[in-house]
């Protein structure tokens, strides 16, 4: 069949999704001068960086003068247990402030200082109080920030349009094939370079504060198309989801609930975080109830309190809690603010929390407590990129924010993420602007490849009998959650693996009913393709991690193992199905090796990094 | 406990109201239903949603004859023998089902003159104070559900898109005109272009606002006010015309 009159837009550069990362490399790619197009699957302003709550993690040293990139840089390799790419770490650290300045010369709105500076609020991880924030709907301001300054910077925003795959000519990116969600039908973009901006995969399990949205798009895109993924196996259960009614199950809590006081308690009353303190932070958190609240009151001397270590950390703890049987009555555990803060002031600095719980659990938090409990929440690993370039094995591919890997190690620190969109969606339009400034010759999409993808995308439309999408998510939802989650053991991820391959056989027989026209159970079976791929991945990289490191817990291996920092597994498509690997890693440089194991009273004199 | 819900299908073309009927679990709310629906009953019901948190203004739907987001909108809220009616929002033309075509915001929001901030006094940081910022930040909570749009009478009742960019983008432009850091002048374009006289502050768009912003009190009436004190108060025109201002465009500094 002849594709030629299909519709074809032509960009320099395309970028796929909408949120922080993919706004942000899209404004630098249009400021260099390039022809720049995004796509996103909804409408602008929507995608999940809105659902960001407690604040953006940069060392402007507002609150706190001893802050600077060092500290946010040791906070975040110890927070990522040593896993994570060196370079990215520093990058991230240095950059952070000058994106968060920058936000606020395009016209974002954070709350002050008494002094009439960016605010800062303390959260799980970080040192010193480092993230910029708007009360509790930071992520709201950051979008609704870029989304526009970027309407007015020329770059073409296609809505409701879903990227199906990537073309590729001799090996380079030329193109990529979408679809309107509207009528259904299909558009070839030309571009040079593409940059992948799709974020994670949470959709994959049954409990998620992920929407609909993150069904690992970019990282089944990447994959397929030759790119390697990277530290798959680590995925961030937030340790405060909503428990309950059923039907929110999963939906986030803010950490800074914990940040600006909130405490976690188990069905005896008891203050059950003192109990889990890890020995590497042991000098660094409060060991008494008394030393906290002073803390809380801005007694420089004393130490954290322990709800404020790390997400990996806390999740684990409520789920032993659970365990033991000193759960609250719906399986999680309970977070009080009400009984620390004035009502005033939670209402103040936690809006949407309160608003949250009152009109979906008929719950008042400033005289109630909230009940809480882990939901998986975001994806560590992702696209292998160059730490510098965010370019992929694959020449003009790149990739950013949380569909790309290495930035977090083993766990991401609360806040980190927000900064991460930012830094690396403008490394990544800088690193796509100078590799399409250095290409010669024509690209071409060709006719074969554009028609292998639409037969894909169609079979299960003219299938007349078939799995039901719906379901058949369902299924793919439960086997994570059964067989991939918070607590791994080997037999139960081989026992996964087995059942995502039986699902394998199931997904080739969706059947999508009616027209393609905003069809969302079409949609679905699409999005399947690329669930699969995600969840494969995350089982296979679980499997050979044989230790426990950060977000990743192995019951049967249990502690980090030294030999686990020599390596990152990297996970790629070859002639026979899905490999996984473990590839050494570099030594990292001197100089910043040195800072991320200094003492904090080396880096905050000034003796180390200087 | 088996419910009914009477959903609107159709294209922009033709339509009509189809019953559907599912068990409701604890804590539901109505996009829960629809969700359930899809699964059980129609695959292809086509209906926007993403954070299912009240955050990110996708779900707009009217519910019961009410424009409401279906995340926030518990089941509960309605007796045990009401049917539930669900159909898309009327000031919009209907692409299928619950979904419409709101591109037409977007077109609004394009035209509004962006952020124009002053220069950095210190070179490095801005400073403003919570209590010059607090107004705005009312305005910024404004997640674009487009409710306020859809049951604004110039809009949805009088279909005078051409004259007025609605609610939404008063309130967006009462947070730029309203910035502390913007040496923007958006006056003259608020009276000719966005259509501030067509207002008739009826409150709707406060009412039907999941936000709570004070939409009419707080960002439209103080920008009636400022329209007026430029162009129509008396005393003010003598004043400018002596000193040869130029009312058309003037820089905040």
């Amino acid at each position: 069949m002849d594709y030629s009159d299909i519709q074809t837009i032509e960009h320099d550069v395309l970028v796929v999704g909408a949120g922080g990362a993919g706004i942000r490399a899209a404004i630098e790619c249009a400021s260099g001068g390039l022809s720049t197009g995004i796509i996103s699957k909804s409408l602008l302003g929507k995608a999940h960086t809105v659902m960001a709550e407690g604040g953006i993690a940069a060392s402007l040293g507002n609150i706190d003068s001893r802050d600077n990139w060092k500290i946010h840089f040791r906070d975040t390799m110890r927070g990522g247990k040593f896993l994570n790419q060196w370079r990215m770490a520093e990058l991230h650290a240095k950059q952070a402030p000058d994106r968060v300045r920058e936000l606020e010369e395009w016209g974002a709105v954070f709350d002050r200082t008494d002094k009439g500076l960016i605010n800062q609020r303390n959260f799980g991880g970080h040192r010193y109080p480092r993230l910029a924030h708007v009360g509790d709907r930071t992520g709201l301001e950051i979008i609704r920030t870029l989304q526009d300054f970027c309407v007015h910077h020329g770059i073409s925003t296609h809505m409701e349009c879903t990227g199906l795959d990537i073309i590729l000519d001799e090996g380079k990116v030329s193109g990529l094939l979408a679809y309107w969600r509207e009528t259904g039908r299909f558009v070839l973009f030309k571009a040079k370079a593409i940059i992948l901006a799709t974020g994670g995969g949470g959709k994959a399990w049954k409990v998620t504060s992920n929407s609909w949205e993150y069904t690992g798009d970019g990282l089944g895109m990447a994959y397929r198309a030759g790119a390697e993924l990277m530290d798959m196996e680590f995925t961030q259960f937030h340790p405060t989801g909503m428990v309950w009614p059923p039907s929110v199950k999963g939906i986030l809590v803010t950490e800074g609930v914990r940040g600006d006081g909130g405490v976690l308690l188990n069905s005896e009353g008891e203050r059950f975080m003192f109990n889990y303190i890890p020995e590497k932070f042991a000098s660094e958190t409060a060991d008494t109830e008394e030393e906290a609240s002073r803390w809380l009151d801005g007694d420089r001397e004393a130490r954290r309190p322990p709800e404020l270590l790390t997400r990996d950390v806390v999740a684990r703890a409520i789920k032993k809690e659970v365990e033991a049987g000193r759960g609250s009555p719906n399986g999680g555990a309970f977070l009080d603010i009400a009984s620390r803060r004035p009502a005033e002031f939670i209402k103040k600095k936690l809006p949407s929390m309160y608003h949250q719980f009152k009109e979906l659990a008929e719950i008042d938090i400033t005289e109630e407590p909230m009940e809480v409990g882990p939901t998986l929440h975001y994806f560590m690993g992702g696209i292998r990129v160059n730490s510098d370039s965010q370019q992929t094995n694959v020449p003009g591919l790149f990739a950013c924010g949380e569909c790309a890997g290495g930035m977090h190690g083993a766990n991401r620190l609360g806040g980190n993420s927000l900064s991460d969109l930012l830094v690396f969606g403008k490394l990544a339009g800088d690193g796509a602007t100078d590799y399409i400034n250095s290409l010669t010759g024509q690209l071409k999409c060709s006719n074969e490849e554009v028609g292998k993808i639409i037969k894909g995308a169609t079979d299960m439309l003219n299938r007349e009998e078939g799995k039901n999408p719906y379901l058949v998510h369902e299924k793919l939802q439960s086997i994570m959650q059964t067989f991939v989650s918070i607590v791994r053991t080997g037999e139960e991820l081989e026992a996964g693996l087995d059942k995502l391959q039986e699902l394998k056989a199931d997904i080739k027989k969706v059947s999508a009913h009616a027209s393609a026209q905003y069809n969302p159970g079409w949609n679905e079976a699409l999005d399947l393709k690329n669930l699969i791929v995600t969840a494969e991945a995350v089982t296979r990289a679980a499997l050979i991690r044989q230790e426990s490191r950060g977000a990743h817990t192995r019951l049967d291996f249990a502690g980090e193992h030294e030999e686990g920092l020599e390596y990152n597994i990297v996970i790629k498509r070859t002639d026979s199905g899905m490999s996984a690997e473990k590839v050494k890693r570099e030594n990292p440089p001197k100089e910043l090796a040195d800072i991320g194991f200094a003492s904090l009273a080396e880096l905050e004199g000034g003796e180390i990094g200087a | 406990m088996e419910r009914k819900f009477n959903i609107w299908r159709g294209s922009a073309e033709k339509g009509e109201f189809k019953t559907y009927s599912i068990k409701l679990e604890q804590g539901m709310v109505v996009l829960d239903a629809i969700h359930r629906i899809q699964t059980e009953h129609s695959n292809d019901l086509a209906v926007r949603w993403n954070c299912k948190a009240g955050k990110c203004g996708s779900c707009s739907m009217e519910i019961n004859g009410r424009p409401k987001l279906s995340c926030m909108t518990r089941m509960n809220e309605f007796a045990e023998d009401d049917i539930i009616t669900i159909q898309p929002l009327k000031t919009f033309p209907i692409i299928k089902d619950l979904v419409t075509d709101v591109s037409w915001n977007y077109k609004q929001n394009k035209m509004i003159p962006p952020f124009k901030p002053r220069v950095k006094k210190n070179g490095k940081d801005h400073v403003m104070f919570q209590q010059d910022v607090e107004r705005i930040q009312e305005f910024r909570k404004c997640i674009e559900c487009y409710l306020c749009q859809d049951v604004c009478h110039v809009l949805r009742d009088q279909d005078k898109k051409e004259g007025f960019v609605g609610p939404r983008f008063m309130v967006r432009l009462a947070s730029l005109e309203m910035h502390p850091l913007d040496r923007g002048d958006r006056i003259p374009k608020i009276k000719n272009e966005f259509g501030s006289g067509m207002c008739n502050i009826t409150r709707c768009c406060t009412d039907v606002c999941p936000e709570h912003i004070q939409i009419t009190d707080n960002g439209i009436i103080p920008l009636k006010e400022r329209v007026v004190d430029r162009f129509y108060d008396p005393i003010m025109w003598i004043y400018n015309k002596l000193l040869g201002i130029d009312t058309q465009n003037r820089n905040k500094d």
